[in-house]
């Protein structure tokens, strides 16, 4: 097992005047035997990230290092990683055993020890019935867990996981989640996996990098990216619903948005976008006005969506226990004011 | 359709009929010539039903007659024949194949332009090219071999666009998985790409080797030796121009003989060959 450091890491395509760079000089770090999440919307770098960390893409400028090796210049089946892909990839004319041996049987590792990973890999993930089938005959999941199956066998130190949940339907999606948490407790090994599912992220994540137009946001435990967003980037992108974010203006005790005044704790004063979190509100007898304009019902709690002032939207997460508002209501709001967050307007960053 | 009307069905069938008779009785007339004596063919009106000499037909025709135009052994030529067929039919696959693998998978300088050299040769017959590809294999010394009745058939626009069509459906992450695998790009293509194309491999065979066994013009330039006659430059051969009289029977159990590699490549091949052509999973 080893760590992975990126140091100063830029993709660029094309060459010269032409040249498109798509990942601006990132670092990060992750240590050994970690699970790291990089989460962010199509098109933010994370997979070509981690297509260079596999080796399938060059290294424009700076640095990958696995372990204390520089690994820019190495080929991918040099690197001693393992990476599983969103289609699966398995080869489709070759057995469920063929396919997790065919690594390493080009890596010229002896029958016997081949046939024991296999086994062994076979059991951990429950395809021992399967061996002798083909891809075509398994089901979504059942192919999913052998893209891992051929991951583990190679005894790797880095995995890689190219969003491999998102071709699984919903309820699968979220047994695989388990499954390979529970692989990464078992094995330990160092891990990188790539989604755009921020519950993925949170769920899957011991630390979790968000990116977003090919810089990172922010890294952090999912405790510290949900509880402290650096950016309303991150504020925005992690947590579901979204955080409501407030454009306006704080002066005193009063924070100005279009068309009202509400009441918050004394800070920075000043233009400003604060932050509250849907679950962070509650119902109060007084409290920042919210007109109800609709609302959705999804079992265990409702969410109500309305308007703040003339047009400030927000979202309101209720326990669906207690009684259902109508549209037209006006509701009151308070919270605590350590949920509030603050960001600069302009930049978007954490106050 | 749903239609249901029964004058168009009879209508329908009645041209059907006709076209089937169109294409059967040549054949028809073939085989019973192939199984009367040379007398009995000449006499107006020819037999239509089958004689008794069929097989007397066959062995002289396979062991060399005797009669006004050229009397080699058909055996020979049948040999000669499914040698080149099947050279042309292997050389063509294996290098169609290579091509389009470095086509698809490699970047290389001037890549395109081989691509469209390729593509742009599509639009030329070997016709086109005849007289100096004749040059070239007569300088070579390569007239009457099996090497200048195939080489300058193998090279294959066609079957390397198909194979580069074929190519391009396979997903990248396969390409990428047996690279992470450690699968250098021959083993990649050895390992994955083969066994992933022998459907559209089998159906290439069966068109290249009907293509090969009936070559015509380009055996009758490079071939003067009788021993080096494919089949179907034989059968013209034994049909001598002006007064002499010509064995029909013979002539006919030839071409009969050389009907069978052909059917039977196909007939064989049969299920492979639809399935290459019609094959669009993977």
């Amino acid at each position: 097992m080893a760590a992975i450091s990126i140091r100063k890491l830029v993709k660029r395509y094309g060459h010269g005047s032409k040249a498109v760079q798509v990942i601006h000089g990132v670092d990060a770090e992750v240590k050994d035997g970690e699970f790291v999440v990089i989460v962010g919307p199509s098109g933010c770098g994370k997979s070509t990230l981690l297509r260079m960390v596999a080796g399938l893409e060059e290294v424009s400028d700076g640095e990958i290092a696995i372990g204390a090796r520089v690994v820019n210049d190495v080929e991918p089946a040099d690197r001693d990683i393992a990476m599983v892909f969103q289609n699966y990839a398995l080869y489709p004319h070759m057995s469920v055993a063929e396919n997790m041996a065919y690594g390493l049987k080009l890596r010229k590792m002896p029958k016997a020890q081949i046939a024991e990973r296999v086994q062994r890999a076979a059991e951990i993930l429950e395809l021992g019935h399967l061996l002798a089938r083909k891809p075509r005959e398994l089901s979504g999941g059942q192919r999913q867990r052998v893209a891992m199956g051929r991951a583990i066998v190679r005894d790797p130190q880095v995995f890689l996981f190219d969003e491999p949940l998102s071709n699984l339907d919903a309820k699968l999606r979220v047994q695989t989640r388990l499954e390979i948490q529970k692989l990464h407790r078992e094995l330990g090994v160092t891990s990188l996996f790539v989604t755009h599912d921020q519950v993925e992220a949170m769920t899957l994540a011991q630390r979790i990098i968000v990116m977003n137009g090919g810089r990172i946001e922010q890294m952090g435990t999912p405790e510290e990216v949900y509880g402290q967003p650096a950016s309303t980037f991150v504020a925005s992108f992690i947590g579901s619903p979204a955080m409501n974010l407030l454009p306006g203006r704080q002066h005193g005790g009063q924070f100005h948005i279009d068309g009202a005044a509400l009441d918050v704790p004394p800070g920075v004063e000043g233009e400003l976008t604060l932050g509250l979190r849907p679950e962070h509100a509650q119902l109060a007898e007084r409290g920042w006005p919210l007109r109800v304009e609709m609302i959705e019902m999804l079992g265990a709690e409702r969410l109500v969506y309305g308007k703040l002032g003339a047009a400030t939207p927000f979202t309101l997460r209720l326990d669906a226990t207690l009684p259902s508002p109508q549209a037209g209501d006006w509701l009151h709001l308070a919270f605590n004011p350590l949920h509030l967050h603050r960001f600069n307007t302009q930049t978007g960053q954490r106050l | 359709m749903v239609e249901r009307r029964p004058l168009l069905d009879w209508l329908a069938h009645v041209i059907l009929l006709l076209g089937v008779t169109v294409v059967a009785f040549p054949l028809y007339v073939t085989v019973v010539a192939a199984t009367q004596t040379a007398e009995a063919i000449v006499h107006a009106p020819m037999p239509l039903v089958p004689g008794g000499h069929l097989l007397d037909n066959l062995g002289t025709a396979l062991g060399g007659g005797k009669g006004a135009g050229s009397s080699a052994p058909v055996a020979r030529m049948m040999w000669v024949s499914f040698v080149t067929a099947m050279v042309i039919a292997v050389g063509k696959i294996a290098i169609s194949l290579l091509s389009a693998f470095a086509i698809v998978y490699f970047r290389f300088p001037l890549r395109r332009l081989f691509f469209w050299a390729i593509f742009v040769t599509l639009m030329l017959p070997v016709e086109v090219r005849i007289g100096p590809t004749y040059q070239v294999v007569a300088d070579l010394h390569l007239l009457n071999s099996y090497a200048g009745l195939t080489v300058p058939l193998i090279a294959s626009a066609t079957a390397t666009f198909l194979f580069r069509q074929f190519f391009l459906t396979v997903p990248d992450e396969l390409v990428e998985a047996s690279r992470i695998d450690g699968a250098s790009p021959l083993r990649f293509f050895k390992d994955v790409l083969l066994p992933l194309s022998t459907t559209s491999i089998a159906a290439l065979f069966v068109i290249q080797f009907i293509y090969g066994w009936n070559q015509y013009l380009w055996p009758l330039l490079v071939t003067t030796d009788e021993s080096m006659y494919p089949v179907v430059i034989g059968i013209k051969r034994m049909i001598s121009g002006g007064e002499a009289a010509n064995d029909w029977n013979l002539v006919m159990a030839t071409a009969l003989l050389a009907m069978i590699p052909p059917a039977l490549v196909v007939i064989l091949m049969q299920r492979w060959f639809v399935k290459g052509l019609v094959d669009a999973e993977k």
